[in-house]
Formats: C-alpha cells, structure tokens, sequence
C-alpha cells in the first residue's frame, strides 16, 4: 500500500518553486546564487476597479456613447480626467473619479484600475537559481535539513533559530519570551494562549516554530505578521521526536521558516530549511514509497498522536481494531520500546 | 431472447471518493446482473500521488487479485472491450466526489425565487456557495468585479428570467461577471452554467462565451415563476462539474475516456438511482438515500417520482470538519456521545481530523467521537434537506420527518460501522424516521455506481437491487409519541411465516427487537397506546407485512423528536443501553 509521506531529514537536496501570484518581471538570472532577502521577482497589480457607466451618465446609446469616449485602453488617467464629453451647447462631461488605468473601455462603459500596489517576491532561501519560470518566479536549489510540519501562516522568514523548548512537550509562554530574541525565529512547543502570540509579536521576532497550537488561536495566528508553523497538530501535542532532535541540534542556526499552508492537493507544506555546508550534493527526498518493515513512521491518529515508530511488520488481511473496525495495519515498535498495532491508514512515513 | 442491448456484457465501475477510491464488478450470472466482487484502495488525488487514475488503478488490481480476472494490461490501462480469453470488461462507468468544494457563485433575478432555485441546483454537487448576486444587490457594479475577483470561484450558476421574459435586468447582472472573468488568468476563469431565460442564449454567448473557462447552458430551470425544474440544469451541472475537476486533478481525464464519457459526481449519480427507485417503487411514502463520507453528506429522497437531492460538503467528515461548528456546537455533538468526552478533546479531533480525512478511529474513545461526528452531520443534513422535500409529502406530522420506506444508507460512517447495531443507530438518532420503515445498508457503496452504470445498461440497476446485493438491517417501528419515561405506547405481535409469534410491549425511552432473519417475512400487528401514530392514526391499530433483515424488526420507542436527557450521566447510560440492546 502507497504511504504519504512527511519530510523530517537531516540532509537533502531541496528544490523549491517561489512564483508571484499574479504575472510579473522575473529579476533573478539562471544559474544565479540567492541569499533569502534577495528579490527574485516583482509584480504590480491593482486593488480595486471603478466600472464608469459612460452610457448612463450621459443618458445616450451605448454605440453613441462610445463614439464619445477620449480614453482608450492602456491609458493612465489622472483623477478627474474627461472620460467622455458629451455633446450640445452646455455638454456634460464624464470625470474619472480617481486615478487610474484604463482596462477596458466599451458597451458603454470603461473599467478602470486604481490603487496599483507593488509585490515583491524574496527569494526565501539561500540557494542557487535552477530554472527561470516567465512572469511568475523562480525554482531555487539548496542543501540542509528539512523539517515539514502541518500547519502554517502563510508567511516566510529567515533568521538565526532559538530553543525556549527544553523537552518535545515543553510549553512556550510569553514569560519565555523577552527583547533578547528579537529577530529571532523561536523553537517553541506547545502554544496555548493568545498572550504568547501577542508577546511574540510584541518582541519582534521572525517566526515561530511550534508543535502545537490551541485551535481557538488559529485567527489570530493567521493574522501574525511573521511565520508560525505547527509540527504536530491541534491541541496540546508534543513535537514528534525525529523533528525535534533536528531542530534543537540546529538551534543558533540560520533558518528559513516558509510557513506555507498545508494544501494536501499541491503537496505544499509548511517547512524548516537549515542550510548546510556539503561537498557533494545529497539526494533529492522521496515523493512517494510504499509501506515496508524497517521504515520509520509517525502516529496520525490516537493514541500516541506524533510519536514515532519504527513499522515491524505489515499484517496480513485486515485487523481488528479496538474501535471495532477491521483495517489493514501493521505492529509499529514505539521509541518507548511497546509495540503497537496500527492501521496503516493512520501511518505517514518519515523521511 | 434478449432483453437489453447490450445483455451479457460485463461493467465495471469506480468511486473515487475523498478517502477511498472502490471498483467493483458486474456480470451475468445465471442470465441476471449480479454483484460480483469490489475492491479498494486509498484514493490518490492529494499529494504525492495527485493522480487520481493511480487509485483507481489500484483499486482495480484489488478486484484483479480477489476475482483472478484481468482488467488492466502490463501498462496497467483498462482492457475494453473484453477479450477472447476473458481479460478485460465490456464496459465501464466512474462516479467522482474527491477533490476540494467547488467554489460556486450564483446569480438571479429574485432572492426567493430564480437564486433559491440557483442554490438548490448548486446543491447537487460538491460546492459551496460563496457569492449570491441578485436583482436587489446593493453593491456597485464595481464592488461585484472586486468581489469576484477575491473570491475566485470555480463556477457560477446562473438563473433568471422566465421563458422569452424580459432580459435587461439579467444582462445587467451578467455584466460585471463577464468582467470579472475578463480580469482573471485564463487558467483560473469560472465555468458558467445558464440556465435562466432560454431566449437569452445568443446574448450570453457573446457576452460570456469567451472569458468563461467553459460556458454551458441548460433549459431553464424555472420556465415560469410557478414551476421549477432543476433535473435537465443538474444533468449539464454535473457535466460541467466534472470538466472542472478534469482542470483541478490529474487523471480525471483519464478515467474520462476509458468511461467514454460515463464519468458522474457521485451525488448526481445517487440522485438519479433515487429518481429511478421513486419511480419504479415508489408508494405513498417517500424513499430515502443517505451517504455521509469524507468529501460531504448526500441526501437524496424521491416522492412518487419527483426528486430532491442535496450534497452539503459542509457536513463532510473530511477536511472540512472545523466548518461544522459554524452550523452546530461541541455540546450538540457531544450529546451524541456515550463516552465522557470533553469539548476541548472533541474541538481538537475535529482539527486534526480535517489534517488527515483518510485516518480511521483505532480507539473506542476515537469511534465514539467520530460516531458523534457523524451523528450530527447527517442531523444537520436532513434537516437542510428537508427544506426542500415537496409540502404535500406524506407525513404524520408536520414537524416530523416525512414517511419513508426504505431508507437506503451508505458511505464510509455507516458501511465501516463494526455491526449493524451501530449504523443502525446512528441512523435513528440522525434522522428519527416515523412509522414503519425498511432500513437497508449499502455495505459496497453500490448506490450511485448503479446511477451511472444505468446511464450505459437500464437493466443492471434494477437486477443488482433485487439480487440482494444490499443488507437489509431491518424493519423499523417508530412510533410518533411523547410520554413519560417507561409508559407504554405500543404493543406488537410478529406472527412468522409457519405461524409462530413473538409479542412486545415498547415502553417509552426504550429500544426493543423481535427477530426476523434475512429472506424471511411475517405479519406485525401493531397496537398503539394513547396518542401513539405508527402511520394508522393517533392510537389506531393496524396490520402489516415486514420483511426481516440482520436485525429483524425494531420498535424504536424514544419517541419524536427525539428528546435526549439533558443530565449528561443518564443520557450516557442510556445511549450505552441503547448500543447494547442493537447488539453493541
């Protein structure tokens, strides 16, 4: 049976796509070394629209209004500027009510876009630019430990990493956190106040890496300025071993947290990239693989949500569960030494 | 002498669902469809498969290993037509319901009239509403164009405008729609489906034909303000849905073909098997589909041949579960419960869960939880549902559900239960159906596979129902009534084919069974007490064949609606008594 699969290695090859979400102008070159505050691509795009009913305001056809217009598509207009004039002795004339470009112009009516913003998409990770994709961005490669978790913010940072999390089930409060980890991107465990996230933010750090998140504090999460990555779950969960041996053996490194929202249909994850110094590149991880005796697999389900095993065997047929239901499993051998038996459904292999 | 065209050639057909992708065989024995074998595996629309031919090809090579019949070849593509030496299947058809809700925006003239039909044809397949734009909107033209281009919708539905009616106004909403779409990537423009004011179709074309993804149109679905007809729009919907999700998931497009086309949500699918049932069977009493799985709830019910049917993603047991709680809360699912369960252990498992829709419960306490789930889910359905169902439905009382007989139940919560006890159960906490009613179990999801198979061969459908390819849990007796705890309000006699009898007096609160084996029938006389209706009138006695199943026959005294204790440790007891006496 295929396993999914969560990424927790201590050395690979990393290969990450950084595209704008709308067209642009790519500035990285191929082949080109990036830092994560470098700019990679760049996008302008407008916030809002203002539909103009030329047609209407002037009271006429939609061909004779638009026999009247002074503006075509691709113009820049300043607020005020004629739209259409219409015609007669005291002729009314018809004003963009605010700067803007012309998008479309027509039936009567011209669209215009206003409140243009600039994007600018950093690269997010130190690494070597392998391929230009046209308007939209970057694939960049790296080397060092990826760490995956499952939930994210939606934002990106990079910054040296400190552990305020002394044991997988340690909980991160805010009198863990003062003025000296500014800037820094925090390994914390368990988050179960919003006290904690206002202090983060209050603190000016770069992210948080937790295992753990209250899920009442997933909106104001959402709305934290710097990544926030969950490893484990909701609740109070400790951090699975293996991501917690790697990450507090790395702290005092520089990181980049990409706390991208887990989309189970991209494969997209939130992540931990620890760069590291190699000689020769390590291989690219695993996409797919199935369940084999020897492997080392993570508890997606009660009991022992997070914890880490090592699958012995695959049983053969189905199982009986202690829930009732009947399900192929296997006998997982905990770190604590007891062996378990677990549907293979509630498995994800680490590596 | 044949009686189908195609007589004698085999089918076989997949369900990819959200969790579980199931194929399973069809052919000719003893010169009837029979039900042959099923075979599954995990589906593979998600990463870091994200093909969903890959699951449907391993849940092929299942039904390979089980039947020892070739299907697919060394390439693994699916053999067809059958070959001279037996590899292969003469045909085969695909339900779909894997793959994130649709995002769907509808449009109309009217709130209560052309958008509630919108709503209710959006509701045949796996989407959500996420915009309504009408007549009386109050935003500018401009704000709509904003909007959408926020929202970014997957499809939108428009209806409106009766026959040959008046069209401006309709143009007018089309209008920043049409922009809109102008304004997004081409790849990431909505499907459209028209299905308003049929004289309006050349206009729509060219304002619409070339910024939608795709334009379908449909024959209106209210051809004049008093009468709907949302079937012909749900048939091109769920054309149009597919061709949306052959965009969104790889391998669709794949299974497409080797369908020929015969490619159907599964919902649409089910609703069609409904139609079908409610024609064929149908009595003075309504019948009744229910599915609850990861990707939504399905109900789909038929009333002397006219149809309802909704999907509510919304009640999904998948990845959408944190939204459950914008329809109910903790206490109302943990009511459900018949362990102590806190509502913090409970909000943290509807997170989790939606990480992982795939996962099973291993623990009781996890069962337990998810039975809960599931309880409320299909509760908040039906009630939804029932929105819907025609007022004249027959019905013993008007707060209560209509009568229906059977009820056909199905999906990942009811055919995974460990015993028929628990689906059983869940069903009657879920639904509370009144009167005498059939309840059968649709163990292999077999349901909306038999919708699309019929759309390629009309007699499989029906030779596969009556082949006792379904579980009959039993004969259901539920009286409408409110008592006093352990007052009686019914007696019954079960009077058995050789002529023996079995006798039960059903007190109020309780659960009761009288045995009734599978292929056997009998005679149940029903006496109620007081007011009591079991559907022959308040306090009436009456007569009536049954039919048994795994159960036998079942009084469901707890009356209606049912009226849970509100002291959590009696309530527990009882639910456990419940459990118990349904066989655990």
């Amino acid at each position: 049976m295929q396993a999914s699969l969560i990424h927790i290695l201590p050395l690979t090859t990393i290969t990450r796509e950084r595209l704008l979400p709308v067209a642009g102008r790519v500035t990285a070159r191929l082949n080109q070394k990036v830092s994560p505050t470098d700019v990679v691509a760049e996008a302008a795009w407008a916030r809002e629209h203002v539909l103009i009913d030329v047609a209407g305001a002037l009271r006429l056809s939609i061909p004779a209004a638009d026999r009247l217009l002074r503006c075509k598509v691709g113009d820049n207009l300043p607020a005020s500027a004629e739209v259409a004039v219409g015609r007669g002795l005291f002729p009314k004339t018809v004003r963009a009510p605010k700067e803007g470009k012309v998008i479309a112009a027509g039936g009567g009516q011209v669209l215009l876009e206003t409140g243009e913003t600039s994007l600018q998409l950093r690269a997010g990770l130190p690494g070597n630019v392998i391929e230009v994709v046209p308007e939209r961005g970057v694939v960049i490669k790296t080397v060092g430990a990826l760490i995956q978790g499952v939930w994210g913010n939606g934002r990106i940072e990079t910054g040296v990493m400190v552990n305020l999390a002394e044991k997988p089930d340690g909980v991160l409060t805010s009198a863990r956190l003062d003025v000296s980890m500014r800037g820094s991107i925090i390994l914390g465990g368990m988050c179960k106040d919003a006290e904690t996230l206002q202090a983060a933010a209050e603190v000016s750090v770069r992210g948080l890496i937790l295992s753990s998140l209250f899920p009442s504090l997933l909106p104001l999460a959402s709305k934290m300025r710097f990544p926030i990555m969950v490893t484990d779950g909701f609740g109070s969960l400790p951090m699975n071993s293996a991501a917690y041996r790697l990450l507090s053996t790395n702290a005092k490194r520089e990181v980049t947290l990409n706390a991208e929202p887990y989309d189970r249909y991209t494969g997209a994850r939130p992540e931990v990239i620890i760069p590291l110094p190699v000689t020769t590149e390590p291989a690219s991880p695993q996409d797919a693989e199935e369940f084999a005796a020897g492997q080392t697999v993570r508890m997606r389900r009660p009991p022992s949500v997070g914890a880490i095993g090592t699958l012995i065997t695959l049983r053969p047929g189905l199982t009986l569960l202690p829930s009732g239901l009947r399900a192929p499993a296997a006998d997982v051998k905990m770190e604590t030494g007891e062996t378990v038996i677990v549907p293979l459904v509630n498995l994800e292999v680490v590596g | 002498m044949p009686v189908s065209l195609i007589e004698g050639d085999s089918l076989l057909a997949v369900d990819i669902g959200a969790a579980t992708t199931r194929a399973v065989l069809f052919d000719v024995v003893e010169g009837q469809y029979r039900f042959v074998a099923a075979g599954h595996a995990p589906s593979t629309a998600e990463a870091p498969f994200k093909d969903v031919s890959e699951g449907v090809r391993n849940a092929i090579g299942y039904l390979q290993n089980v039947t020892g019949r070739v299907f697919l070849d060394t390439d693994r593509v699916l053999v067809t037509p059958s070959q001279p030496n037996g590899a292969g299947v003469d045909a085969f058809v695909a339900t779909l319901s894997a793959g994130p809700t649709l995002r769907a925006v509808v449009v109309g003239l009217l709130a209560d009239v052309s958008l509630e039909s919108a709503r209710r044809l959006t509701e045949t397949v796996y989407a959500r509403v996420v915009d309504s734009i009408g007549l009386n909107d109050p935003r500018r033209p401009d704000e709509v164009i904003d909007g959408l281009l926020t929202l970014h919708p997957d499809m939108v539905v428009v209806t409106g405008g009766t026959d040959g009616g008046a069209s401006r106004s309709l143009q007018k909403i089309l209008e920043p729609i049409g922009l809109a779409s102008y304004l997004m990537p081409a790849e990431k423009r909505p499907s459209i489906l028209f299905a308003g004011n049929q004289k309006m179709e050349t206009e729509v074309k060219s304002m619409l034909g070339t910024l939608a993804s795709s334009l379908h149109f449909s024959p209106n679905v209210r051809p004049s303000l008093e009468t709907e007809d949302l079937e012909p729009a749900a048939r091109e919907l769920a054309r149009l849905f597919v061709n949306v999700r052959k965009r969104q998931l790889k391998g669709v497009d794949v299974i497409d073909a080797w369908s020929s086309g015969h490619i159907l949500p599964t919902g649409y699918a089910t609703g069609r098997m409904m139609r079908y049932l409610s024609r064929v069977y149908g009595s003075a009493k309504g019948i009744l589909s229910v599915d609850i799985g990861a990707s939504g709830t399905l109900v789909a019910a038929g009333f002397k041949g006219k149809s309802t049917l909704g999907v509510y993603p919304q009640f999904g047991l998948g990845e959408n579960l944190p939204g459950l709680l914008n329809h109910t809360t903790l206490e109302n699912i943990l009511r459900w419960s018949p362990l102590d369960i806190s509502v913090g252990v409970l909000r943290d498992y509807l997170y989790q869960k939606s990480l992982y829709p795939s996962t099973i419960p291993a623990t009781r306490e996890d069962q337990a939880i998810s039975q809960a789930i599931a309880r409320e889910c299909l509760h908040l359905s039906i009630q939804a549902a029932r929105r819907d169902f025609p007022s004249n439905a027959a019905s013993l009382n008007s707060r209560l559900l209509p009568l229906f007989d059977p009820i056909l139940a199905g999906g990942g919560a009811l055919s995974d239960s460990p015993t028929p006890g628990q689906s059983l159960l869940l069903l009657l906490d879920a639904l509370q159906p009144v009167g005498v009613t059939t309840v059968i179990l649709d163990q292999n999801n077999l349901l909306p596979i038999l919708g699309a198979a019929a759309g390629r061969n009309n007699l499989l459908p029906v030779q596969v129902l009556d082949s006792g390819a379904f579980m009959s849990v039993g004969t259901v007796v539920s009286p409408a009534v409110q008592a006093a705890y352990g007052a009686q309000i019914l007696r019954a006699r079960l009077t058995y084919e050789d002529g023996t009898e079995a006798r039960s007096e059903l007190k109020f609160g309780t659960i009761e069974i009288l045995p009734l084996p599978s292929g056997h029938g009998g005679t149940l006389t029903l006496q109620p007490a007081g007011h009591a209706d079991v559907g022959f009138g308040p306090g009436r006695s009456g007569q009536i064949p049954v039919s048994g199943g795994a159960l036998g026959v079942v009084f469901d005294g707890r009356g209606r609606p049912l009226d849970l204790p509100s002291d959590p440790v009696r309530r527990r007891e009882l639910i456990k008594k419940w459990h118990w006496t349904l066989g655990g």
